[in-house]
């Protein structure tokens, strides 16, 4: 097993599509942030004017650890397209190449090549996750220093972390940032089973994406009752670290919708897999 | 024959939609034959490969290889078995080489030496590190042998090995195909829909058209069965008509065939025939031998080709 996770892992690293969301994160992630060094005195002061007439701010404010924020809270929605390349490339990709027909017809089970391709797309996902959190905390700390974090929450509160608990707050923002992305790349891989060509499954994901978003969104009666069973409900996690006292039950809530759509998405894309005839 | 079949199907069909692609074949490959798979395009010889290779569910029936079930005991059926099916395609972005370590990684590994050797018997062994994508037609069929024998199966199952080769990759083909079977003692099922292909180098045949069986045996007994028919050409052809029509003892049947007479008759009568059409100052242009596996074997091709 050991042995065919190692050859999807090279299979998948040594191809150039699996560098694209890579190279994406590289181009906008120093974008946005020289752009608000740039900016950045304007910025602050616009937005913090009111706080500062009623608290008494030490320190720099407009650091690194708010501009990470602030590159979480406007790429998040996008993240999900870039991890789809990879994810619905991984089982359709075999069959627009042909390769299906290299594989498949050996002494190994399906199974076990459908596990260690799904291993490769869970690890390309938190990869790609790691390095988004590892280049703009990174970049944004040696650009723009450090201090508190100062946040403003929906309804106009405001809350103030303190320097020494923003790190592990990111950390594990970024652990649930990669739970819902394994859920987008588990959907995508489902897609990714059925078809001969990866347009598909990325479309196909980013309709579904867009669709639940579309309905969490919309404020009808009718949707209240069935919304919370989006997941796309619980995209947004990565921001309940940031809360003061964090609600873990609202974490533990969204861990689980996680957990039960990349379980039935892959169930599914496996028995696909399994029952499918190789045609290509 | 007692020895146990190395490949067998049992009343194995695969239907599309409400077409049968394959249809209630029975085949039988026993080892050490090179096995002529025959059949003109679209008559189901890839299919019967996929089912074969466990790519595709049969509809119908079942595969056996080494006397083990391909449905209920995969792994163990096909640990012995190499093959290419219709186009050889690969991973274009990696090396050849690379692309033979990701093949063996599937039995277990196999060691660099063996993909060099394997390598060197298609003569790619100094392409071997260049990316596939770079490769040529010819050169990504050799690298299709050479993946159906990197783990040294004992049975080699090549799909249309020679398509879309110039005749001396055709001829080098099937020159690797007899080495193996001669020296490495392979068992090799060799698909084509040329018939002098597969009379080249096959020991044992089976013609496939529409998906069904039509025969199936030694090549030369089905070479030898059925009527000796030869194609006789010369000018003029009323002469020629009228000194076959003299030698009425000689001839079973003879019929106007486009450019001559097609005349059925005992193979030793031939040179009387010759020397009387001489005598009659025919100006011969040809007998040609039409043996009866050729002549069905076109008439198969030429049903198919119409519909
Ligand atoms: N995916 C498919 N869907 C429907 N029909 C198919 C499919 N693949 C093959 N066929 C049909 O099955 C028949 C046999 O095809 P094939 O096995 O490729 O023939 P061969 O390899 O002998 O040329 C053909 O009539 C072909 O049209
Ligand atoms: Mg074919």
């Amino acid at each position: 097993m050991v042995r065919l996770i190692f050859v999807e892992l090279q299979k998948t690293f040594l191809k150039k599509r699996t560098y694209l969301g890579f190279l994406i994160v590289l181009i906008i992630v120093p974008l946005i942030e020289v752009a608000m060094k740039l900016e950045g005195g304007r910025f602050v002061t616009n937005a913090f004017r009111s706080v500062a007439r009623d608290f008494v701010l030490v320190g720099n404010l407009f650091n690194g650890w708010l501009v990470s924020y602030q590159i979480m809270n406007s790429l998040w929605v996008h993240i999900p397209l870039l991890v789809s390349f990879v994810a619905g490339d991984q089982l359709a990709g075999e069959a627009t190449s042909g390769t299906y027909r290299l594989i498949l017809t050996r002494p190994v089970s399906r199974t076990r090549i459908f596990l260690a391709k799904y291993f490769t797309v869970v690890l390309y996902t938190v990869v790609f996750v790691l390095f988004l959190a590892v280049l703009s905390i990174g970049l944004a700390v040696l650009l723009l220093g450090r201090g508190d974090l100062l946040l403003f929450a929906r309804g106009g509160q405001i809350t103030i972390l303190p320097e020494g608990e923003v790190l592990w707050r990111f950390a594990l923002a970024y652990l649930f940032a990669c739970c819902s992305m394994i859920t987008v790349s588990s959907i995508a891989f489902f897609f990714s089973s059925f078809v001969e060509n990866a347009i598909g499954p990325i479309v196909a994901t980013m309709g579904v994406l867009i669709t639940f978003m579309v309905l969490t969104a919309l404020p009808v009666e009718v949707l209240e009752s069935v919304r919370t069973h989006f997941f796309t409900y619980y995209l947004d996690i990565w921001q309940r670290p940031f809360e003061d006292p964090i609600s873990w039950e609202r974490i533990a809530t969204a861990l689980l919708y996680f957990a039960g759509y990349s379980i039935v998405a892959v169930a599914g894309a496996w028995a696909v897999f399994l029952r499918k005839d190789i045609l290509s | 024959m007692s020895e146990h079949p190395i490949l067998e199907t049992r009343s194995l069909g695969k239907r599309y939609g409400s077409r049968w692609a394959v249809r209630d074949l029975n085949l039988l490959v026993y080892p050490g034959d090179v096995f002529g798979f025959l059949g003109p395009n679209g008559a189901g010889k890839s299919t019967t490969i996929r089912m074969a290779l466990s790519l595709i569910r049969p509809t119908t029936g079942e595969v056996r290889l080494f006397g083990r079930s391909l449905r209920s005991d995969r792994s163990a059926a096909l640990r012995s078995v190499g093959g290419i099916v219709e186009r050889p395609d690969f991973y274009g972005y990696l090396s050849a080489v690379k692309n033979l370590e990701i093949v063996g990684a599937l039995y277990g590994g196999v060691p660099a030496r063996r993909i060099w050797e394997v390598l060197e018997l298609v003569g790619l062994k100094e392409r071997g590190n260049d990316r596939v994508k770079a490769y040529s037609h010819g050169m990504k069929q050799r690298l299709g042998i050479a993946q159906a024998l990197l783990s040294d199966p004992e049975l080699i199952v090549l799909d249309e090995p020679t398509s879309g080769l110039d005749p001396q990759g055709m001829k080098e083909i099937r020159e690797l195909i007899t080495h193996l079977a001669r020296e490495k003692k392979k068992t090799i099922i060799l698909s084509s829909h040329l018939l002098n292909e597969i009379e080249m180098v096959a020991t044992r045949m089976a013609i496939i058209n529409k998906g069904e069986l039509k025969v199936q045996g030694a090549v030369q007994d089905l070479l030898k069965s059925g009527e000796y028919r030869v194609l006789i050409t010369g000018e003029p052809l009323a002469k020629l008509k009228s000194v076959l029509r003299r030698h009425r003892r000689l001839v079973k049947a003879v019929e106007p065939a486009e450019t001559g007479m097609m005349v059925t008759m005992d193979r030793e009568h031939v040179p009387a025939i010759a020397a009387a059409l001489v005598r009659a100052n025919v100006r011969l242009s040809g007998i040609i031998p039409r043996r009866s596996l050729e002549e069905y074997f076109l008439s198969i091709t030429e049903n198919a080709t119409e519909s």
